[in-house]
């Protein structure tokens, strides 16, 4: 149950961020969903690589040869990925919010309903 | 063994019950608060998964640096005491992701995973303990040999969106 615990964790963290992103109203706090999504991906890509065998490794269990080792860290350079992209998108996503704000007054989502003021 | 699983058990718990606080809180600035302690929680995992680089960047960028902007955004749209309203659609909003976990918990349980565990005994944790030693060197040389193009990507992607929110945000 090693692996499977930290992918049901990593499950019920992205439900919950997307019970956020669709029963919410506020942009800020859609923003926020996002990201415990992203957080709960980015779990359930490092737990893999922590537990789950590669098949160059399985091919042949005796070679513990660097590049057969690399690929058990896919996982983690896919993190580290995902927080990069994350964080470019919460850059872009807060930006939207502030120039929406300017031009609306409130950051309630059933207000952006119209592509100009 | 047994030291782990009550740090799982309690940054688990602790985590979702902070997940939960960050969805269902009137208040969005306490709900940013939570949500850094989510994000450290999600790095304590890290660090029991033998990722510790990956650890230490999550606690600089997510509970540092993304948490910050979050908070500023709430500061400068001063709209806090209108809080965090629900719409809608509460009912296929709890009943969608309700669904979606029950099929993922059942995907995760049914299948067969090629574990690390499963191996012969001596070679798994032989190659468990000669592939997460060092980790931090060893993503250093995956980064920049074997994912290179990617990187730079990323570093294309980052300027961009600097730039992006630049021009989103500026006066006019």
């Amino acid at each position: 149950m090693d692996l499977e615990r930290f992918l049901i964790l990593s499950a019920v963290i992205f439900c919950i961020g997307l019970y956020g992103t669709m029963a919410r109203r506020n942009l800020i706090t859609i923003l926020m969903s996002l990201e415990l999504m992203f957080t709960a991906v980015t779990l359930a890509a490092v737990a893999m690589s922590r537990y789950v065998v590669s098949k160059q490794v399985l091919a042949d269990t005796s070679n513990t040869s660097e590049a057969a080792l690399q690929t058990l860290l896919t996982g983690q350079v896919f993190a580290l990925f995902i927080i990069v992209v994350a964080a470019a998108e919460i850059a872009l996503g807060l930006g939207i919010v502030i120039a929406f704000y300017r031009s609306r007054e409130t950051v309630d989502m059933s207000q952006a309903n119209m592509m100009s003021r | 063994m047994l030291f782990q699983d009550f740090i799982f058990w309690a940054l688990a718990v602790g985590g979702v019950a902070a997940a939960l606080g960050v969805v269902l809180l009137r208040d969005i600035f306490r709900a940013a608060l939570l949500l850094i302690v989510v994000f450290l929680t999600i790095a304590g995992h890290f660090f029991l998964l033998a990722a510790e680089f990956v650890g230490v960047v999550q606690v600089l960028i997510y509970a540092g640096a993304i948490s910050i902007l979050i908070i500023f955004a709430i500061m400068l749209t001063q709209n806090v005491q209108q809080g965090n309203l629900p719409n809608r659609l509460q009912i296929p909003a709890v009943l969608l992701p309700a669904l979606l976990l029950s099929a993922l918990i059942f995907v995760f349980v049914d299948t067969d995973w090629r574990l690390t565990e499963a191996l012969p005994n001596a070679v798994g944790v032989n190659i468990v303990n000669l592939a997460f030693e060092d980790t931090t060197f060893k993503l250093s040389k995956l980064l920049l040999e074997n994912y290179a193009l990617a990187f730079g990507a990323a570093g294309a992607l980052l300027l961009a969106s600097i730039i992006g929110a630049l021009s989103l945000v500026r006066e006019r």
